[in-house]
């Protein structure tokens, strides 16, 4: 066990030292950047979106977070395939003190809002789709932590994400309809709705209704996590 | 110049490299392996760094050529969620593990094999 553990920390010095080594190369802090600062130029124009975090991620590489979503997708259908039981159901023994109890039912409509103002507001502040999504589903841990008996409506949180890949999908098919390509930001460069209005909620071309799609599915997708790892095969 | 964002990313790495290969039980390799997830999306992001900027969010006071580069930051948003992909599949493989054999001990796992 010694052995293992000197032998061990030895191999990270090595590693550690080529890792430092090699990013002593590296400049750090300074202007080094082509492709961000064109980015960066032309963010408000061509997506009227203030963050630019945001606009790479859903305007110009809308694409590829249609594949991010799909990986997120494809990683709650195989923990559902792993976990998958004929019959099964929670087997906690203890009920949530009333402390739990309480905050759940006064928190829960409040972080439920909270999940949402982040992915609405996703073209203007810190956060988007993934993140908002992902406190959505901390709202529904905290009911499964609270309530013994709680289950999510399963028939219902698998519709809503499907049809909100779909819809995700049904944008991107608008796009190619009327601008040419898959994604095209339809909103912004042919309705030109909310040009006058950059840095306000009512802008971003369809960055905020993107984001709220992402936001649904990643929340019922996690929430499905957390259901399936929760719930153990009980016999018959 | 090494700063001191690329110390912390360097040290989240080998710290989180530390625990797959010493520890025995699966869910602290796990969490060795988030840690080490963490290490590189800190060093993705400092890279993408400018000194004295501000965050990439064009508001008052903040035009293009006063805010770092975006890309970074991007792509480790992207990161982060097949991190939490594979973290959930990998959770579930365990939870099977210690559902087959009673144990989440490696060693022990490799045994009850032969």
């Amino acid at each position: 066990m010694v052995v293992k553990r000197a032998l061990a920390i030895i191999t990270l010095l090595i590693i550690g030292y080529w890792l430092a080594q090699g990013l002593a190369g590296v400049p750090f802090g300074e202007d080094k950047m082509l492709v961000g600062q064109y980015y960066l130029d032309n963010v408000k124009q061509q997506t009227g979106s203030v963050n630019a975090v945001t606009a790479v991620v859903v305007n110009y590489r809308g694409f590829d977070t249609l594949g991010e979503v799909t990986v997120l997708f494809i990683a709650s259908t195989g923990v559902g395939a792993l976990l998958w039981r004929r019959k099964k159901e929670r087997t906690a023994k203890t009920e949530g003190s009333i402390v739990l109890t309480t905050g759940t039912r006064l928190l829960f409509p409040f972080v439920m809002l909270f999940g949402a103002y982040i992915f609405i507001h996703g073209h203007l502040t810190p956060g988007g789709g993934f993140p908002g999504g992902a406190t959505i589903a901390t709202a529904f841990l905290l009911l499964y932590l609270a309530f013994i008996t709680y289950e999510i409506p399963h028939r219902g949180f698998e519709v809503t994400e499907g049809l909100a890949g779909m819809s995700y999908v049904a944008v991107g098919l608008v796009g190619l309809a009327i601008g040419g390509y898959f994604l095209f930001d339809w909103i912004w460069q042919t309705w030109q709705f909310g040009w006058d209005n950059v840095g306000r909620l009512l802008s971003g071309g369809f960055i905020p209704i993107i984001y709220t799609i992402i936001g649904i599915k990643v929340g019922t997708e996690l929430s499905g996590i957390i259901d399936n790892m929760l719930k153990e095969e009980v016999s018959e | 110049m090494i700063s001191v964002y690329y110390f912390g990313a360097i040290a989240l790495i080998l710290v989180g490299l530390y625990a797959i290969l010493v520890k025995k039980n699966l869910l602290k390799i796990l969490i060795g392996l988030s840690i080490m997830e963490t290490g590189v999306n800190l060093l993705l992001i400092s890279i993408g760094y400018v000194s004295g900027k501000s965050a990439p969010i064009l508001s008052e006071g903040i035009g293009p050529s006063q805010a770092v580069d975006p890309i970074p930051q991007a792509l480790v948003l992207t990161a982060i969620v097949i991190g939490v992909a594979t973290t959930a599949m990998a959770l579930s493989v365990a939870i099977l593990i210690y559902e087959k054999y009673g144990t989440l001990n490696v060693e022990e796992i490799r045994r009850l094999r032969g």
